[in-house]
């Protein structure tokens, strides 16, 4: 999975709980996702869940505290892919 | 962790403690039961003349009886009396189906959808005694312990 790819997919998964909907038009490598897209601290553990099953990864406790913003998420995303 | 010791970890008083007996707990869910005092403050003003127990109170007894005290056991390795976790209410989503008025006697069975990183995440119903659903829905919060 390219770059795009990539982002076109946690596009996708981001979209239910952004609360933003200019954050979610703008979404790029940038975008944090408690700033930007306005997502409820708690539902990002929703995001994480569903991160989890679309790439049938596990993420512990620390990748989970870095996940902040969609270049963090894909940096972890492409690690544990790469680990499978 | 006996029920009893869950019931009384729980952060809360009158007027604003509603669950009177836990029944079953397991790493699941949780079952409790609570009977609303027809001099119960609400009923003052919801509604005028027409006591009806508001929709928030059912909810919060939900989140009492389904989430916190699940929280609570989920976390019994680590719960003192004198170490409480932090709580939160996080997002809910709940249809009502039937009216519970003063006097009523309630009870509330969780299923744990999951515990992940603090959050804890359910499905809550109420029955009312005819074991008729009167609300039923999705509950979160965080609960966490600092330590």
């Amino acid at each position: 999975m390219n770059k795009e790819e990539l982002i076109a997919s946690l596009k996708e998964i981001v979209k239910p709980y952004v609360k933003d909907p200019e954050g979610l038009k703008n979404l790029d490598e940038n975008s944090d996702f408690i700033k930007d897209l306005k997502i409820n601290s708690a539902n990002l553990v929703d995001v994480i869940l569903d991160i989890e099953s679309a790439f049938d990864i596990i993420i512990d406790n620390e990748s989970m505290e870095k996940m902040l913003t969609v270049k963090a998420a894909m940096e972890i995303i492409t690690t544990k892919l790469s680990e499978k | 962790m006996t029920t009893k010791e869950i019931l009384n970890l729980l952060p809360y008083s009158p007027p604003f403690l509603f669950a009177d007996e836990l029944h079953e707990i397991t790493e699941n869910g949780a079952k409790g039961s609570y009977t609303y005092k027809p001099d119960e403050y609400f009923y003052q003003g919801h509604f005028k003349d027409f006591p009806v127990t508001p929709g928030v109170i059912l909810t919060e007894t939900m989140a009492q009886i389904g989430v916190v005290c699940l929280g609570v056991y989920l976390l019994k390795d680590k719960i003192t009396a004198s170490e409480m976790p932090e709580i939160a209410f996080t997002s809910v989503e709940v249809d009502f189906l039937a009216p519970v008025f003063p006097g009523e006697k309630v009870t509330v069975t969780s299923q744990k959808q999951y515990f992940r990183f603090n959050k804890l995440k359910c499905e809550v119903e109420m029955r009312n005694s005819v074991d008729k659903i009167v609300c039923s829905g999705t509950i979160s919060g965080v609960i966490k312990y600092n330590k």
